[in-house]
């Protein structure tokens, strides 16, 4: 934060007396360093305080999550979490419909990106645009698609449509990050072991996949929180089922208590230990040369 | 095609393929075409469809050409997703330039992972930060009105909430775009051009803003166009007076049970978004290929 986006132009020292005429001079240059502080400080607050306040209300004895007035401090909430069978229920759907999510959007995230970057010219470009459009298409758009056509063919709402709906644009987000590590791949490898006698598909386990396993890695990732979070498209899809965020919002209009601001506060405390985690890894493999090439 | 099939023998590049093709049949088009088809189509009791009356006509759409409100409801709503839009830069591109430019790796790092946490976790729950902070007897109001800066509370449900809240849900998919393509210019540049005499904003309007161009073009689309099929921020955040045409569409679905209506105002929204996302590309003179990857 000691840098700001205004270079530094005369750095060189004032003699005493001009100093006064020196500031009058550099306005220009400090005026938009102290915008840039103030605005700083407004970014992050803007960031942080909503989830601070969230994360604060679990603890106020107040039935209604909030901070004012303070109604005294009790860790109840979060013991009422524990006790909440609704909540594990809810849990437990999420994460089947993202263990299943990614068991589609893996494997046809990678198929898509290996046809796509094998094709040339106009069938190339056709074919992306058709790949990337789940992203650009609005969730409800996709939740209303799928379940129209699925429960024509017999697939009414519940956990296997959710699965559908899901993949339809969590595939496309697995496509750009394989394709993305493909890029880099040396394909005189492939060569070089056909050359040496090993079969095309002993060739795609033993050298491809290894070398994807990175972006695969990071694409389960992706999936897991990507499903998890969503909430547009399950909300059509999803039958009678209820998945986290749809028992999140459900009892945010009927019935909010700050039990759902104390699973808040461990999914903050979880993101947060993950993002450590993951930047502690990443830090270690850039340090030992030659690992994760 | 043949290439996968040569590079991956047979059975393994047919497997792919076949995949691919799933997807995108399956899951992409034909429910998108489906959906057309209901738009199409009168909404009709079990026993006469494809009966006499089940014929296409356009009557769907004029319902909401017609409607006294729902046009109108539409307007609003590409007019507040374009605002969305436009906040969400103006806050993002500063914080984007100092990323990409002024900041060292350390500082980079750091704050990437405050940025990617309250994004890692559920949409819901930030939504649910914005509502426990706007709620009438909530934190804002007291604060504001213990610094003076208001006589009484304010009801900050509704157009102003779903603002604050779609401004922040959406914020990453904004900032990451423009951070990653200004990080890719040459700081010479600034300082030629700070050589040669240009101010500040003189640097941003000729050097930086057109070499960032295909991020600003990428987290304008991704924003506009989440922002537009939001359903989450608008249900949790509004009031009866700032409904969101996703609200519409599932009405339609979920309370009034008429399918093909809904169907055709979600391919009035699916319309809208293309036309957005294509004049969006255009405008900035960026392609597809680039803007998504």
């Amino acid at each position: 934060m000691t840098d700001m986006p205004i270079a530094t132009a005369n750095s060189h020292k004032p003699a005493s007396p001009l100093r006064h005429r020196f500031l009058a001079s550099r306005l220009p240059d400090v005026l938009p360093r102290l915008a840039f502080r103030l605005y700083f400080v407004f970014f992050l607050t803007y960031l942080l305080l909503p989830l601070l306040i969230l994360a604060a209300a679990t603890f106020n004895r107040s039935s209604f999550p909030t901070i004012v007035p303070w109604l005294g401090t009790t860790d109840m909430w979060i013991a009422a979490l524990f006790r909440d069978g609704e909540i594990l229920k809810a849990l437990g759907s999420s994460a089947v419909i993202a263990a299943g999510v990614i068991a589609i959007s893996l494997p046809v995230g990678t198929a898509a990106a290996l046809v796509l970057t094998s094709l040339h010219g106009r069938a190339r470009s056709v074919l992306y645009a058709m790949m990337v459009s789940p992203l650009l298409t609005p969730g409800v758009v996709i939740g209303i698609a799928t379940l129209l056509f699925w429960r024509k063919v017999g697939v009414g709402g519940g956990v296997a449509l959710s699965i559908l709906a899901q993949s339809s644009f969590i595939i496309s987000f697995v496509m750009l990050m394989v394709a993305a590590r493909l890029q880099r791949f040396d394909r005189t490898m492939e060569d070089a072991a056909l050359g040496l006698g090993a079969s095309r598909v002993y060739v795609f386990r033993r050298i491809l996949l290894p070398f994807l396993r990175p972006a695969l890695v990071g694409a389960c990732f992706i999936a897991l929180l990507q499903s998890f979070e969503n909430y547009n498209t399950t909300l059509f899809v999803r039958g009678t089922e209820t998945p986290l965020t749809i028992f999140i919002a459900s009892k945010v209009r009927a019935g909010l208590t700050p039990v759902i601001n104390a699973l808040g506060l461990m999914m903050m405390v979880a993101t947060v230990i993950g993002a450590v985690l993951w930047e502690v890894v990443r830090h270690r493999k850039r340090s030992t040369p030659g690992a994760g090439r | 095609m043949n290439e996968i099939t040569q590079r991956f023998g047979r059975p393994l590049g047919a497997c792919f393929i076949l995949l691919v093709l799933l997807w995108l049949a399956g899951l992409v088009l034909v429910p998108n075409l489906t959906m057309l088809d209901f738009a199409l189509r009168p909404n009709l009791p079990a026993t006469q469809l494809g009966g006499p009356k089940d014929g296409y006509s356009f009557d769907n759409f004029l319902y909401l050409w017609n409607h006294p409100s729902h046009g109108w409801i539409f307007l609003k709503t590409i007019w507040s997703s374009a605002l969305v839009t436009v906040l969400t830069f103006l806050i993002c591109y500063p914080l984007a330039y100092w990323l990409g430019q002024v900041s060292t790796p350390r500082q980079t790092s750091a704050l990437l992972v405050l940025l990617t946490v309250p994004y890692l976790m559920n949409e819901v729950l930030r939504g649910l930060a914005w509502y426990i902070i706007l709620a009438f007897d909530g934190p804002l109001n007291a604060a504001l009105v213990h610094l003076g800066l208001l006589s009484e509370p304010v009801r900050w449900y509704g157009d102003g909430g779903v603002l604050a809240g779609m401004a922040y849900a959406y914020l990453l998919f904004m900032l990451l775009p423009i951070y990653n393509s200004v990080s890719t210019l040459d700081h010479a540049q600034i300082d030629a051009a700070r050589d040669l005499g240009a101010g500040t904003l003189r640097i941003h309007r000729r050097v930086v803003l057109p070499h960032a161009k295909v991020g600003i073009a990428t987290g304008c689309v991704f924003t506009f166009m989440l922002a537009a099929g939001s359903y989450m921020a608008p249900a949790l955040l509004g009031a009866p007076g700032s409904r969101w045409f996703t609200q519409l569409i599932y009405d339609w679905f979920f309370e009034s049970g008429n399918w093909n209506r809904g169907a055709a105002y979600g391919v009035t929204l699916l319309v809208l978004c293309l036309v957005a996302v294509l004049g969006m590309l255009r405008l900035f003179q960026v392609n597809l290929t680039s803007a998504v990857k």
